[in-house]
């Protein structure tokens, strides 16, 4: 059966079971857009391409399958390219399909041209452009499989315009395969599986660190009985966030620049770290050479790129953690090894005791993490987060206890400014009975603000609390801390009034100026049926603390004294 | 060859955009490669990258884990320059203007097995063709005649023996 290219795109992608596509039409996109039109798949009309690509990431992250995101060629197809850094370094699946100038055009400068597959090279997985309609159903298969196995991450199409016409006769069985593309079993090598367990059993101070390697395996449950079998406490990177729920007595929190002091302190004085997951990013670590000097290091990671690559590790484990995890288990029950209370342990919980009063911000007005706790408070086990970039991220990651994977969803590695309500936007779409917050801060709402016209016209309820501080705080903290107050264009000042804004969207503005103020509107934010932005005040001094300053070690932490 | 001189091999699909895929990486990693050459194989469809480096040897493991991720690469192994044969090509024009120095530059191309390619009354261009060391060692002699203008190839390389052979 011959169909054209356009209605060849929107076959396959129904093959790959899409329900939903975050775009904005273009002249190089037409095409496939009037099939669209008429096809089951929903579409969400975005009105910024790096909002389409995040709400398809935010999707993605909650979902656990591939989110797609389509832009028209040149300066759509640009607008992608935040986001799909994002996703690239947070290892999210994402399909962008871009339009492209005719075939006869490319190269020639045509309007609306950009090289838009030499532009993401460094920020994709993979990329294809199409020469011709008939590679349309290998190429989307493909593309899905690269996006959602091993390691996962986006993957572009581009799509000339003349291809959308073309006629091909589709045929959706598997005709190709890339040679240089191995999907990993994700099955761990019994060899390292043998030397890690003989680490582990050898170790007194055991301690797991969990990445978002974790949450992208699916592999919570496992975790968590391997935990409690080794009796060793976790400790979670910012992507690791809810691979146990942080409520668990062996969950610790978050490690790491901002982490909580006695994250730092226990992986200090941990001698084995059994890292999960994790690439041991430089806010995970702090300075390299101190990081874990007094443990032995187990890496286990599905991307053999990442053994090595910042740590050196003593028994590298490539694998799926999942698999990895199940196989640990097994072998430590069949050698009939478990461990009760130990020392450690006990040390560990005194840590925690010893520094519990320490997260509290000292002075007057509202305060981040009270705001967060009355929030927690109030939201169901299983409502999702989302976040900005800065302060208002590392507070939600410091004082917001999560309790189920995929329910914090945050641009970790590119840490791009404006993520939290497109991803909030697409965290919705793909769970529409779950309350969704967006935690920001001002600075980084306004990078993406548009996309509240987006929820309005949609009718996408999400919630977004403006922590705002009239700056551009994490820069301004680092002035404070370490250039001498110099507070070099960080001042936003007290513009926009976001209630205002709210409400010229349609959306509704609530301006917050007590605690009982926020935890009421909070409340009737659960059923609310159309967007919600808060407005808190908090100062432009308040600080996220602990934190370890860049470059220095984790023991060498400022913290509220 | 020093110590810490890497050839990296690698069998890649021969698609558009295949090379840009390899330099981009390289160039976002930071690593810093001597050489690379493109070409053919035995087998249509699969194109040769050969890439030489210098530097230890977690920096050349790393190099070869990130490249092996790209999808357009089939195989990738780095090769032991002891187990392996590697050859590089320079087109050397120097300056052979009388006739003793004309004689000279002859001599030094015999001794090195190079050949002559090209003459004119003021110049000679000369091809050499080995392994890297003796490039360099024939080109540091034709300095002091006054080198012109010159042209290498950058290193191909094939392992020894009768591993190697592409399968599938």
């Amino acid at each position: 059966m011959k169909i054209s290219g356009a209605r060849a795109i929107v076959e396959a992608l129904k093959r790959e079971k899409v329900e939903v596509i975050f775009g904005i039409p273009g002249g190089a996109t037409i095409p496939f857009y009037d099939v669209l039109l008429e096809s089951d798949i929903r579409h969400v009309l975005a009105r910024h391409e790096q909002c389409a690509a995040h709400m398809a990431d935010g999707y993605a992250r909650v979902k656990g399958v591939p989110g797609v995101c389509t832009a028209t060629s040149g300066p759509g197809a640009t607008n992608l390219v935040t986001g799909l850094a994002a996703a690239y370094m947070d290892s999210s699946p994402v399909i962008a399909i871009t339009g492209q100038v005719p075939r006869s055009m490319v190269g020639k400068d045509a309007f609306q041209e950009a090289d838009i597959v030499g532009i993401v090279n460094p920020i994709t997985k993979y990329t294809f452009q199409l020469e011709s309609a008939s590679q349309i159903p290998d190429v989307i298969r493909l593309a899905f499989i690269i996006a959602s196995t091993n390691r996962r991450g986006p993957v572009l199409i581009d799509v000339p315009r003349d291809v959308q016409l073309e006629d091909v006769d589709f045929d959706y069985t598997e005709r190709i395969k890339i040679k240089g593309y191995v999907v990993r079993t994700g099955e761990p090598h019994p060899y390292s599986i043998k030397r890690a367990i003989g680490l582990i059993m050898g170790s007194e101070r055991p301690m797991i660190l969990a990445g978002g390697g974790v949450i992208a395996s699916n592999a919570s449950e496992e975790l968590i009985k391997f935990a409690e079998l080794i009796m060793s406490p976790i400790v979670t990177t910012l992507m690791g966030k809810g691979a146990v729920p942080e409520d668990h007595p062996l969950c610790l929190g978050m490690v790491g620049m901002h982490g909580r002091i006695e994250c730092n302190k226990a992986i200090e004085e941990a001698d084995l770290i059994i890292a999960i997951g994790t690439r041991f990013g430089d806010r995970t670590t702090g300075k390299l050479d101190e990081f874990g000097r007094n443990a032995k290091i187990i890496h286990i990671d599905i991307d053999p790129a990442e053994i090595g690559k910042n740590v050196k590790v003593d028994v590298p484990i490539v694998a799926d953690a999942k698999k990895a995890l199940i196989a640990l288990y097994s072998k430590l029950i069949e050698f009939g090894f478990s461990r009760k209370e130990s020392e450690w342990i006990n040390k560990i919980n005194r840590l925690k005791e010893s520094f519990a009063s320490n997260y509290e911000e000292k002075g007057d007005g509202l305060k981040p993490s009270k705001i967060l706790k009355i929030l927690r408070n109030i939201l169901p086990k299983n409502a999702i987060i989302t976040t900005g970039v800065g302060q208002n991220q590392m507070w939600a990651a410091l004082h917001f206890k999560v309790f189920e994977p995929r329910t914090f969803i945050t641009s970790g590695g590119l840490g791009a400014m404006g993520f939290g309500l497109p991803a909030a936007i697409g965290a919705k779409v793909a769970a529409p009975d779950r309350p969704v917050f967006n935690i920001d801060g001002d600075g980084s709402f306004l990078m993406t603000e548009q996309d509240l016209a987006t929820a309005v016209t949609e009718r996408i309820p999400i919630v977004s609390i403006i922590l705002k501080n009239r700056s551009l705080g994490m820069v301004r903290q680092w002035q404070c801390l370490f250039w001498n107050k110099r507070y070099a264009y960080v001042d936003l000042g007290n513009v926009p009034d976001f209630v205002k804004l709210a409400e010229a969207y349609g959306a509704e503005g609530i301006r917050i100026e007590s605690y009982e103020e926020f935890e009421r509107a909070a409340r009737r934010s659960l059923s609310a049926e159309m967007p919600i932005v808060m407005e808190v005040p908090i100062s432009p001094d308040e600080k996220v603390l602990p934190m370890v300053p860049p470059g220095k070690s984790l023991k060498e932490v400022i913290w509220y004294g | 060859m020093v110590d810490n001189f890497h050839i990296i091999s690698a069998l890649v699909e021969d698609r558009p955009g295949v090379l840009f895929r390899v330099t981009s990486l390289i160039r976002r990693r930071n690593f810093n490669i001597d050489t690379i050459t493109v070409g053919s194989t035995e087998r249509e469809g699969i194109s040769r990258i050969t890439l030489t480096m210098r530097g230890d040897e977690n920096i050349v493991e790393q190099l070869v884990k990130q490249l092996s991720k790209i999808p357009d690469i089939i195989k990738i192994s780095e090769l032991k320059p002891s187990e392996s044969v590697y050859r590089e090509m320079a087109i050397i024009k120097v300056l052979a203007q009388d006739a003793e120095r004309r004689s000279d530059v002859l001599n030094y191309v015999s001794i090195f097995r190079g050949k002559i390619i090209d003459a004119s009354k003021d110049s000679l261009t000369i091809e050499i063709v080995g392994n890297p060391n003796k490039i360099n060692a024939f080109i540091e002699i034709m300095k002091s005649f006054g080198i012109i203008e010159m042209a290498k190839t950058g290193i191909v390389a094939l392992q020894r023996g009768l591993r190697g052979k592409i399968e599938g």
